[in-house]
């Protein structure tokens, strides 16, 4: 057995470690470690709730304003709020926008180099990769010239002895397996897609303020305000309209129109280049199928509701998959989470390695690792400073796949069109999803089918505005006067990267505790007191290795998750106790 | 001498850009430098010799969100700034190796550029327990950056985390997280808080180095006067309704659909330095206080505490000031503790005061509600308001131009006559201008101090 150590993990939000154990090329065990400590929920104690969202969204800031908007709806539920139409539909673009975005560069700025060598690249033809792009789709970027350009583009980089980002990587492994044209596409649609998130970005600006961080949530709906449509009545010191700029108000027709033209570039972006690019590479990777299954176990939240009542319907549903038993999927309770610190750098008061309830939490750091520098965490019990979540004890895996797989069962008519698409397209089963391959698969499927969404949710909200309902926010709980002395609440709901869970506790109109349970704490989770490995880690047993010191197989399943671990690690404050009422979307 | 094809606009133009995208980007830099529109052509020539600058960009205690506004910047966009003007060598959340071979990515550039490399530091460093609550490869981040940092040609400190510890630095925290600047002492240092940080302000910065040689000039705490030098409030497109007395009183009300002023919902304009409102966010699209909410003060010292609740108001802002320093406002923030000094250690103090200053500032607003432009009726009474100043800081003096200097005779355009264009000239120098600096007010009480024979300069 060697051990092999990756630190830093690249190409993941946040800090990541990674040791492999390796015998005869095959990894044996793997171990997961987030070696970064922040301790936002620390922070977000004693602050008004209201403000929560502000803090709770910069524990992330790649998925942007995915804890925004659960923070925004766990206080919205612990305070009896319902928001309104129009606050749902644009919360839904927003989120629904950072998906297609979060996917799209997950894959090509996070994830291709794991299997496309742009140093490969420079021996294609141009004629010859025009001729695949053309095979492929009606992307109009797909000329000879064009192709040529890029060669001559990398090739001035490649010159000057400056790789940038491509120094150093693992090229000419015997694990790439892409024709010198396949390389090149890929690598030209790398530098197109750093272009094409401005589109995106623009809906996030517009809708946000500003991308990252986007800033007009409110506990109650979104700061926005459509433009003043009423009459001019012309009073004193009445002033013209904010002026444009070029850049109108989001809600106004012509930011409307805005929004719905960056869509429709988006979605033609996953549709022409992002599936077709993932089918394309699938199909030279075919053993990835049978290569990092892991749990079997898939959890999700499920996200974008699709009315404004209490229990709504949601887009992409929640449940449970066991098993990988693709006749039924499992309810789902928030009562069933709870997270173990038995491996991780943390202690509970009574010394036990019981699970406890997010909303029994506690963070007492206890750091035990080797002293630094640190080689190896070799012999170390406690090895991350993420916990381990289980559902009803298990470890689970979140994320596209999981979410995928259980809209999938649930029958949801362009998730199963997609997913058999492609399992047809590929000439494998549907089984073949449960994998490294199917989880890179997965996260642009559904990069499609919410990227075809978003327009349903700006006609809807366009359609509601016009209608003469103008309302974004229910301001009847905004007064802390308004407030009971205690209230506990939490939301369920999911990002890019998987099941997200914000539980808040309030007392005396402040932040009593704050507790959160991110997806990669899911998916990079350590082991629990029963020694049982987190989804990361079980999916990276089984992986084949060439060569020890370039760990290419390895980074291509911890990246077929796109790990975020600095939004994974949390810390809670013990609450004041007592009995209180826990309300129920 | 470079080889003109590593030049910028060489490779723009190898990939089919016009060379009117090319002057674009570099008027945007112009003007997000607040130089003068006929410096556009200057920066062009510079920037087009320019080779390509390595830089090794760490990330620390953060949440990648800068990362994440450098990758969707434009004008230019991500994919120009990371193949043609730096050579991001090193950068987590982007390059292609792993481990030990993205470690040697990093030890390479310390040992091929010694003091020719960009250190960007993005988010935090944690100092207590020995760094142990972020680490890479093993190390304490704390020491990666002193040793990156150490050999570079200049340091930029990145996002707000970067800059003064921002949200781990938050009251409640328990890792000791600081700013670069608590640590690292030596060479050239940058700081450009915001958060995120705003990506078109990161990339001026380093065009001003291409253009002038030099860095641009700072303040007390290393944040460039292009960006940090005035204040939200005295740029924003509602200011006139401020001036009117016209004030957004609930979300989504009919003041919100006119584009009312925010103030009285919290906007913290008034106290805050920065440009968002000049140049704004993906490609002057929008910002917060444009959008709909008020602005929460994210580039300032210790604002998570200094700041909130976001939702109170703040006291009565300074009048139409143009020449507020950051560092001026940062002595307001803490209640005119006496003494320029003080601003060191403001954040940490902030920090630790975060319920006084929360009770000291609705004291203020009590205090002074009276003083503040009438709401009702809409407009307010033309006699209560003030007559805004109109007046321009930034406006530099004039400097002769010569067309297209090239790269020959750049040493003359670094040779300018008159004062550092960069610098605006009448906040060059901090002067007592209406902030009661050294009124001594006892920081733990809750006491305004009475100035009740000018309301409108209650004491910050
Ligand atoms: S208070 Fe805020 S919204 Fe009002 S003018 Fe000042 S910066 Fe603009």
């Amino acid at each position: 057995m060697t051990r092999t150590v990756i630190d830093p993990v690249t190409r993941v939000g946040g800090h990541l470690r990674v040791e492999v154990e390796i015998a005869n090329g095959v990894v044996r065990d793997a171990w997961s470690s987030g070696t970064m400590f922040r301790g936002m929920e620390l922070i977000l104690g004693g602050r008004d709730p209201r403000d929560a969202w502000l803090l709770a969204q910069r524990i992330c800031g790649v998925c942007t304003g995915v804890h925004a908007l659960a923070s925004v709806r766990a206080v919205e539920n612990a305070l009896g709020v319902a928001i309104p139409t129009n606050a749902r539909l644009v919360r839904n673009l927003l989120a629904g926008a950072g998906y297609v975005q979060a996917h799209v560069v997950g894959f090509y700025h996070r994830h291709a180099f794991d299997w496309v060598d742009p140093m490969a690249a420079l021996r294609a033809d141009p004629a010859a990769t025009s001729t695949l792009a053309l095979s492929m789709s009606e992307w109009p970027q797909s000329s000879p010239a064009y192709f040529k350009g890029v060669i001559d583009r990398l090739t001035t980089v490649v010159q000057s002895g400056q790789l940038g980002p491509f120094a150093n990587g693992y090229w000419g492994h015997p694990a790439y397996r892409l024709t010198p044209e396949a390389n090149l596409l890929v690598v030209a649609h790398y530098l197109e897609a750093l272009d094409w998130q401005r589109g995106i970005i623009r809906i996030q600006t517009l809708l946000g303020g500003k991308s990252p961080h986007p800033q007009t949530y409110l506990v109650g709906g979104m700061a926005l305000a459509p433009p003043w449509g009423g009459p001019n009545r012309g009073l004193p010191g009445e002033h013209p309209q904010q002026v444009e700029r070029g850049s109108p108000p989001a809600l106004s027709a012509r930011g409307l129109t805005d929004i719905g033209t960056a869509i429709a570039d988006a979605r033609t972006f996953v549709e022409q280049v992002y599936l077709p690019d993932i089918l394309m590479i699938a199909g030279h990777y075919r053993e990835w199928a049978g290569v990092g299954a892991g749990l079997g176990s898939y959890l999700s939240y499920g996200e974008f509701p699709g009315d404004d009542s209490t229990k709504p319907a949601l887009f992409l549903s929640r449940g449970r998959v066991m098993g990988r038993d693709l006749a039924r999927v499992q309810p789902v309770d928030q009562a069933g989470i709870a997270e173990s610190v038995a491996h991780s750098w943390y202690a509970y008061d009574d010394g036990g390695d019981a699970l406890r309830h997010p909303a029994n939490g506690q963070t007492n750091p206890s750091y035990t690792a080797p002293t630094q520098p640190s080689a190896t965490l070799e012999g170390s019990d406690r090895y991350s400073w993420l916990k381990a979540p289980r559902y009803q004890d298990e470890p689970m895996e979140v994320g596209p796949l999981a979410r995928m797989a259980v809209a999938y069962v649930e029958g949801q008519k362009d998730v199963r069109a997609a997913i058999d698409g492609a399992a047809a397209s590929l000439g494998v089963g549907r089984e073949a999803f449960f994998s490294t391959l199917g989880r890179t698969m997965a996260r642009a499927i559904e990069a499609q089918v919410v990227a075809r969404q978003l327009d349903g949710w700006l006609e809807a909200l366009v359609a509601n505005l016009a209608t003469g309902d103008l309302a974004l926010a229910d301001l009847t709980r905004w007064d802390p006067g308004t407030w009971p002395g205690e209230a506990r609440g939490w939301a369920l709901g999911e990002s890019p990267r998987g099941a997200l869970g914000h539980w808040v506790a309030i007392r005396d109109q402040r932040i009593d505790t704050y507790q959160l349970v991110d997806a990669t704490t899911w998916n990079g989770s350590p082991r629990d007191a029963q020694g049982r490995r987190g989804a990361l880690e079980e999916a990276l047993v089984g992986t084949p290795l060439a060569d020890a010191a370039r760990p290419l197989e390895v980074l291509r399943t911890v990246h077929s998750f796109d790990p975020c671990p600095a939004c994974a690690v949390h810390a809670y404050v013990p609450g004041a106790g007592g009995p209180v009422q826990i309300q129920v979307i | 001498m470079t080889r003109a094809d590593d030049s910028l606009y060489a490779a723009m133009l190898q990939r089919g850009m016009s060379r009117r995208t090319f002057i674009k980007f570099c008027t945007a830099m112009t003007a997000a430098l607040a130089l003068p529109a006929t410096y556009a052509s200057r920066v062009a020539a510079a920037v087009s010799a320019a080779p390509r600058i390595p830089v090794i960009w760490l990330r620390g205690q953060g949440c990648g969100g800068d990362s994440a506004a450098f990758l969707g910047a434009s004008n230019p966009t991500a994919a120009e700034v990371l193949l043609d003007l730096l050579s991001v060598e090193y950068h987590e959340m982007i390059m292609a190796p792993a481990g030990a071979a993205a470690v040697r990515s990093r030890t390479d550039v310390q040992a091929r550029y010694p003091n020719g490399y960009i250190a960007v530091v993005e988010g935090a460093i944690p100092t207590a327990d020995g760094g142990i609550h972020c680490m890479v490869d093993g190390r304490p981040f704390r020491d990666v950056v002193r040793d990156v940092s150490g050999g570079a040609l200049a340091t930029i400190a990145i996002g707000t985390c970067a800059f003064d510890g921002g949200s781990p630095a938050a009251a409640g925290g328990a890792t000791g997280a600081v700013g670069v600047a608590s640590i690292v002492s030596s060479g050239s240092l940058l700081a450009m808080p915001g958060c995120p940080v705003n990506s078109a302000n990161l990339t001026a910065a380093i065009v001003h180095y291409l253009t002038f040689k030099q860095w641009p000039a700072t303040d007390s705490r290393h944040r460039p006067y292009f960006a940090y030098g005035g204040l939200i409030h005295n740029q924003c497109e509602r200011r006139a309704h401020f001036e009117f007395g016209e004030f957004v009183l609930a979300w989504g009300d009919e003041a919100a659909q006119k584009g009312w002023c925010l103030y009285k919902m919290g906007c913290k304009g008034p106290e805050t330095n920065a440009n968002c409102p000049t140049v704004r966010y993906a490609d002057g699209t929008s910002w917060p206080v444009k959008a709909g909410h008020g602005c929460v003060g994210c580039t300032m010292p210790g604002f998570w505490d200094a700041m909130s609740p976001f939702y109170r108001r703040l006291p009565p802002p300074l009048p139409f000031a143009p020449t507020v320093s950051a560092d001026q406002v940062g002595q307001a923030l803490v209640g005119g503790v006496a003494g320029l000094t003080v601003v060191h250690g403001a954040a940490s103090y902030v920090r630790q005061r975060r319920v006084g200053a929360q009770e000291r500032r609705d004291a203020r607003v009590a205090a002074a509600d009276g003083a503040l432009p009438r709401q009702d009726p809409p407009g307010g009474d033309p006699d209560s308001v003030q007559p805004p100043v109109p007046a321009d800081p930034t406006e530099p003096a004039e400097l002769t131009e010569t067309d297209e200097p090239s790269s020959s005779d750049r040493e003359d355009v670094v040779a300018i006559e008159g004062p550092d264009p960069a610098v605006p000239v009448d906040t060059a120098v901090p002067v007592d201008i209406s902030v009661p600096l050294d009124t001594a007010v006892p920081v733990d009480t809750a006491v305004p101090v009475d100035r009740a024979d000018s309301p409108d300069l209650e004491a910050h």
